[in-house]
This record gives C-alpha cells, structure tokens and sequence, in this order.
C-alpha cells in the first residue's frame, strides 16, 4: 500500500472551486478552523484508485500575496509550514476558461511555490457560449503542465483530474508535472535587477538570524508593501529589515521594476506568451443572456426593486416560515418533557431533566430551521451569482457606517436572529470589516426581543391611535424599540472602525461572476455544512449554559413541599377535567331530551321524557356546585404552589443574585425580581417572561402576566411598574448581550474568547446606559 | 473638461472604452487592482454605476468588476484608439 496523499485545492472565486472539491472528496469532510486564524480548513478524505488522498480545500482567492494572518495560511499550508497540514504532494489549479487570463495569474504564483501542479480548466460552456476557444493540448505543452478539462457542476472530468494527480504524484507523467528546476527562481518571470535583489534579501535575512527563507517569501516580501511578511518577518531587526526593504524598492523603481508593478507587468507578460496562440475569442464580445439579465438586475429602479423584494422574501422566510419548525420543535419538546415527567416522579433529577436538559436541546434545536432557511438563501443566492449584485447595490449605503456592502445580507438576517447572521458573515472576506460586521449583528432587533417588548407594552401602553387612527402608541413604541439597536449600532461600527479595527478601507475591488443556475447539491452540502457546525461546535457550549442557568434557579432549596404539592395539584386538575366533561355529557343529554320532547307524540313519552329532564337538571345543578367548590380548591392550591415555586426561587442562588444585584439595578427603576429575570434571560431573552411568570407566583400563565405586572407592588406600597420601567427595561433589552447562543457563535467565528466577553461587555454596558438615561429621563414626566 | 478627456477610471463615461496607463499608489488596494488585470496598456469599459452612483461597473479582461469611485481614482487612462 502507498503512501497517503495530500493535494491541495486552488483557485479564484466563482471558478467552481467548491464543486470540483465535493466531487473530489465525496460529501465527507472535516471541517474547522486552522488554529489561531479565523480561515475555515477543509480537508476531505477519500481514496483515488484505492490510495488514501486527503484534499485541503484552500480559500478562493486571486493571488497568492497574503496582506493578512488569514491569507498567510493558504500561502503556508502550500510550503508545509503549516503545522498541522502536511506540505501537499500536488496542487490542483482551477481555472475558469471563459476568464483564463486573470485565472492563470494564480497559476504562475502557484508555479513559483515549486510544488506539482495539475491545471484544471473548468466552465468551458460558459467560454464557449462567449466565443472563447481553448487549445489544450497547446495550453499543456505551454505550460509543461497536465491540463485536464471538467463540467464540475455536471460531475465530468472528475475521473480525468483523479488520473492526472495520481500521475503527477507519481512523477511519471513524462515532461509535464515537473516543478521547475531547483534553483532557478521559479518561472523566472522576474526581470534580472529583481532577482538580484530577492538574493540580497535572502543573504540579509540569514543575517538577521533567519536563514533559508523559502523563495517565494522572499519575493513577496519586496513585493507586498506593508503586506504581512513585511511587517511579521519574525527577526528582532525588524526596523532595519524595513530600511533595507525601502532602500531596495528604491533600487528597483531605478532600475525600471517599481514594486508592485513588476509583479503584474511580469505575471501577465508571463500569461500572454503562455495564451499566445492557445487563446481564440472574438474581437466583440458577444451579449449572453448573463449580460441582459444583469441590465435589469442592477439597473437603478428596477434592479434596486428586485433586490428589495428579495430581500424581503428571504427576511420574511427566516421571521415566519421558521415559525411552524419551530412550533413543531417546541410541541416535540413538550412532547418529550411529559413523557420523561410521566416516568419520573418529581423532584431535583425530572427537574433536571426537564427544564435542564430538554430545555437545553430544545434551545439549540430552535435555531436549526433559521440557520437552515438562511443559508438555503445564502447558497442559492451566492451560487447564481446574485450576491455580489447584492453588495454592488448596498455598498453606498453601507460604506456610510464604515462597512461595505457584504455586510448588508447579514445585517439584515441578524434582525430575524443574530446566529444564522453571524456565520453569513463569512462572505466578508476582509477581517476588520467582518468583525466589525459580527460585533454589531446582536444590536440587530432579533425575533426573541420582540416577545418582552409585546409584554411590556400590552401591560403598561394604552392601544391609544393618533392621526385618525393610522398611527397607534403601542406599534409606535414597537416601531421604536425596533429601531433602536440598528441606530445604535451606526456609532458603535464607526468606533470599533476607529478603534479595533483601524486601518486604510478595505478594497471593494470585486468581480460580478455571470449568472449561473445554482448546483442544488453544493447548495444543500453547504446548508448542511453550517447547521451541523452550529450544532457541534456552538450547541454543546449553549447546552451548557442552559443546565448552569436552570441549576442556579433550582439550589439551593428543599423542593421535596412543592413537589408533593405538585402531585396533588395535578391530581386536583385531573379530577376537574373528568367533572367537567361528565358536565358536558349531561348537558348533551339535556338537548337531547328537549328536542325529543318537542316530536313526542305520545302523552306517556312526554312523561317518561319530563321525568328524566328534571332529573338531569338536578344532577347539573349538583355537580355544579361540586365543581365550583373543586376549582375553587384547586385554584387554592395552585396559588399555593405558585408561590412556593416563588419563593423557592427567591431562595436559589439566582434569587440570592438577584437580592444582591439590586442596588446596581435600582438606578435603572428595577427591583430585585426584574434583576432575576436578567439574571435568568442570559441563554435566551425570551426566558425573563417565564422567570417573571414563577416569581410573580402566575406558574405558566403568561395571558395573567400583564395584570400580575400592573398589579406588582413595592414593600412601600408603591407599583413596582410605571411607563418610565417598561421603557427602561425594553431598552435594556433592545441593547443587551442576553443571548448565549449569540456569544457562543461569536466565539465560534471570531476563534477567539475574547471576542465574545467583548461583545457582552460592550453591549451590557450599553444596555445599562441606555436603561439609566431612559428611565431617570422619563420618569419626572411620564 | 474631466468628461472630454476622462484622465482616471472614474470619470470614463458609461459606454466608452479606454487603455489604462498606470496604478498609482503601492498598497494593498492598487497591487489588487493590478492583479485583477488593471496594468498599463489594458482596455477597460466603463458599464455603468450602482443605483446611488457608488460603486461603478467596469469590463476588464472580458468579466466584469466592481470598483469603487474612490479606487477607480487610483487608475490613470488614455483614450483607446
């Protein structure tokens, strides 16, 4: 048995590149980031004629010319730097034949890394459809390299490319898949003056204690201009390496090379010579049917109305058609709940269980049918091609708050919910715009905010309308608490873009791919891809938060009194219920009897029938008066209940906190209960209306729960709740971090801790600001 | 005058075409612009403008790409005769 293989995958965006990579590798893909970089890794393993093959799918992008920490890793992953990549035994180089030109740019940047190098030209109907012609053989010879031709999306040439990386491992493909010779610098495109200079940074660096750089790095670092070689090169004398990189760029633009025009000037010469020949296409460039649609599709009026109805379309499926996944989520978890409760008697481990743990699960399930909706969008969208006209048409507006006009997609999904939003974001392929962008998203007005500010409004805001009753207090202030984050988060994006994440404005340099029908299987691999990411990496760590959340509210505290209540209780209840439907048997017997006695011929009928009438009647008023007593003793016992699950939870830790909490609290109009209910609402904002509902001794009625509010009292006799309250608590929720799932997923797309913390700092203390300024600014008038 | 003799990428008219002369600057966003086949002697047409007139539209290399007025500023032209 050989040896395993690892090849490497490479090319632009919008080549197909991700096709050809689950054609390659089957479906089965491990996934996760390289470690220390927000950069996803993708190896896929699979065997290629029984030899075991890993393939590393590398980041789509034009040139190899790493500016950041992020493009440093595909760079070092191809010259095995990589840690925990091994250096690749072949490269494979897709190229987009109908844009071959720019394509083989990345080509001769590959070639320089000296690794083997299968060429494979891909969407050849689409060059075909423009009039472009392409010798291959003639590109192959040209080249000394093996070119194989694929349909990816129609899964031909797949077992060409296999063949062609097996024979390029081997070496045994004759003149072709040699790297160039050892020694040379690589293609040798470079003018003379700058490989001489490349040499002299070589000699310098093994000076500066940093010997045998590997050539390609040497180059780029004359090249890129503050570029991240240049400014991480990884020696003590850094200071003098820049000098001496000035003074050398100085010798060059001299001596007729000004970096970095060399490097195009001489890559694309290179690319000429190569195409020479090889490449036929038409002097006119012919109109396709990608041309003409995309007249419209960005078209001032009607390509602004498109988007605008897509958008919506696409808000409205996560904000409703989520909503009955949901719901059948949520039935399922009751479901489930009864039927462990119905096994178990109650007390600490059905709590656990119920409430811990298949509350848990259900709140990471719950997210599922969002992420699962927004990325079918998001994959089909982007596949089309229609994405990059989506940030084309937001960009003005967008570069208004310092974002560009990638950031709009997940802006906009974050105002259904900020996790399916936060993982859009890794469209933005510039690192300070797309942690801008993440640190943001959660001001966005999520679906679970709007259940707290529906609360407080229906308890404290009259249903008063204005202008003749087109404009409404209550959807006035809904409308207002809405809005609030988004404006908000204008100025928190321009200080993080002065703060944080400083630096020159990213370019919006970006190609408009031609529009394409999209690939359903890369569009379900992909949704796919990120549901079960979210699950795995973000749900165990909500999961938890979940079980910690509900132990706090459950110890310490002796449950065993309202646990034996709640076996009475709902033995009480079950009585009832069996009354109550004996009562509707009688009255249905009681109809029929009179419209029996309406068709009785017979004077003995009647008699028989007013007989059993009266009798009925007198079974009703008796099991009336049962019931009413029964209720009553029920009801008697469920306010007893209730308020032992109060105070039980008053006991808990949570209480406890809640207690100690007040003070900081008291400023914003808060007393301690509304400090549990934030305390409680840290995995999901929507949980302070239950924690509310327990202590406010209403159980799980929550239709009660705004007159339990309106009728809550201070020790001092005063309403805990008035209109400068509500206010003061729907703006600290409009502005709090009371999301775990959020964090977590922070945390997941940053790879980094500290940017979750920082987020739930930052937007604590906005919430607490904003609640302060609301309620000591309203209450001396409201 | 800018509109008789366009000197940078952005103030090409929609519709004309023009031959790039140089990059000016030596950062990240003219060494993209390069790559992306923005180099001397290149034709480029200029296709049109987003809805609020930012960014602009442009055929480099036979694809379309997408620049913004700022860096098409960056793009010195001549006429394409």
């Amino acid at each position: 048995m050989s040896e395993p293989l690892t090849i490497a995958l490479i090319g632009n965006p919008n080549t197909g590149k991700s096709t050809l990579f689950n054609a390659l590798s089957g479906s089965r893909a491990l996934t996760g980031n390289y470690p220390g970089v927000t950069v996803e890794k993708k190896i896929g393993r699979t065997q290629f004629e029984g030899r075991q093959v890993d393939v590393v799918d590398l980041p789509g992008t034009y040139s190899l010319a790493p500016r950041s920490i992020d493009e440093m890793v595909a760079v070092n992953v191809l010259l095995g730097r990589q840690a925990d990549v091994k250096r690749p035994d072949v490269v494979v180089c897709i190229v987009d034949a109908s844009n071959i030109e720019r394509n083989l740019y990345l080509v001769s940047q590959v070639l320089d890394l000296r690794l083997p190098v299968v060429v494979v030209l891909n969407m050849c109907d689409v060059a075909a459809e423009r009039g472009i012609q392409i010798y291959e053989s003639m590109l192959s010879c040209r080249l000394g390299l093996p070119v194989v031709r694929t349909e990816a999306h129609r899964q031909r040439g797949i077992e060409d490319v296999r063949k062609a990386v097996l024979s390029a491992a081997a070496g045994s493909a004759g003149a072709t898949a040699k790297p160039p010779e050892p020694g040379s610098s690589g293609l040798k495109i470079f003018p003379e003056a700058f490989r001489q200079e490349c040499q002299a940074l070589s000699a310098k660096l093994t000076e500066f204690g940093r010997p045998e750089t590997p050539e390609y790095l040497l180059e780029r670092m004359l090249l890129d201009v503050g570029g991240w070689l240049e400014t991480h090169a990884e020696t003590p004398r850094q200071a003098e390496l820049t000098d001496w990189l000035h003074q050398a760029r100085a010798r060059l633009a001299e001596q007729g090379c000004p970096v970095p025009a060399v490097e195009a000037r001489s890559r694309y010469a290179w690319v000429r010579k190569v195409l020479d020949g090889v490449l036929v296409k038409p002097t006119t460039r012919p109109v396709t049917f990608s041309d003409k649609l995309d007249r419209v599709l960005t078209h001032h009026i009607a390509g602004l109305a498109v988007f605008v109805v897509l958008m919506l379309i696409v808000f409205q499926a996560i904000y409703r058609g989520a909503e009955p996944v949901k719901d059948l989520f949520t039935a399922a978890q009751q479901w489930v709940a009864g039927l462990v409760g119905g096994l178990l008697p109650p007390g600490p481990l059905n709590s656990l269980l119920v409430d811990g743990v298949v509350g848990g699960v259900g709140s990471v399930l719950v997210f599922l049918p969002q992420i699962v909706v927004l990325f079918l969008f998001i994959a089909l969208l982007e596949d089309c091609g229609y994405m990059a006209r989506a940030a084309f048409l937001m960009d003005r507006l967008m570069t208004r708050v310092g974002l560009s006009g990638k950031s709009f997609v997940p802006l906009m999904s974050s105002f259904a919910c900020a996790v399916p939003g936060i993982m859009a974001t890794r469209v933005i392929e510039n690192r300070r715009d797309r942690f801008t962008t993440i640190l943001v998203a959660p001001l966005m007005s999520c679906s679970a905010r709007q259940p707290v500010y529906w609360l407080m409004i229906a308890a404290f805001f009259p249903a008063t309308y204005y202008a003749g009753g087109w404009v409404g207090l209550r959807e006035l202030t809904m409308f207002g608490m809405t809005s609030l984050g988004a404006l908000v988060a204008i100025p928190v994006a321009w200080l993080l873009k002065q703060t944080f994440f400083r630096g020159e404005t990213p370019p919006f340099v970006m190609e408009l791919p031609g529009y394409k029908w999209p690939s359903p299987r890369l569009v379900l691999n992909r949704v796919y891809d990120r549901a079960r990411a979210f699950v795995v990496r973000a749900g165990t760590l909500i999961f938890a938060t979940n079980i910690l959340v509900w132990g706090a509210g459950y110890f310490p505290g002796d449950h065993s009194q309202a646990d034996a209540l709640q076996v009475v209780v709902d033995q009480a209840q079950e009585e009832l219920a069996a009354e109550k439907e004996a009562r509707l048997n009688l009255e249905t017997r009681q109809h029929e009897l009179a419209t029996q006695l309406k068709s009785a011929t017979t004077e003995q009928q009647t008699l028989g029938l007013k007989t059993e009438s009266t009798d009925v009647a007198g079974r009703l008023t008796e099991l009336d008066q049962k019931l009413e007593a029964l209720s009553g003793e029920t009801a008697l016992k469920v306010a007893d209940l209730n308020r032992q699950r109060s105070e039980l939870l008053e006991n808990s830790l949570l209480g406890r906190l809640g207690h100690a909490i007040e003070p900081v609290v008291s400023p914003l109009g808060w007393d301690w209960r509304i400090g549990v209910g934030v305390l409680a609402s840290f995995p999901a904002r929507e949980v302070i209306i239950g924690t509310l509902g327990t202590i406010y001794s209403m159980g799980g009625d929550e239709d009660g729960l705004p007159t339990a509010l309106q009728e809550a009292r201070r020790p001092d006799g005063r309403p805990v709740y008035s209109i400068p309250v509500a206010l003061s608590i729907m703006v600290f929720f409009a502005l709090c971090a009371q999301c775990s799932s959020t964090l977590m997923v922070i945390h997941r797309e940053t790879n980094d801790w500290r940017w979750a913390l920082f987020t739930f700092a930052y937007m604590t203390i906005l919430a607490y600001l904003g609640a302060f300024l609301t309620y000591q600014g309203t209450r001396s008038w409201l | 005058m800018a509109a008789s003799h366009p000197e940078t990428l952005d103030q090409l008219t929609f519709g004309q075409t023009a031959r790039v002369v140089a990059v000016d600057g030596v950062d990240a966003i003219s060494a993209r612009l390069m790559e992306m086949g923005l180099f001397e002697g290149e034709v480029v047409e200029s296709l049109g403008a987003a809805p609020l007139g930012d960014p602009i539209e442009f055929l480099v290399c036979g694809y379309r790409l997408s620049l913004r007025k700022n860096e098409a500023r960056r793009v010195r032209i001549a006429s394409h005769e």
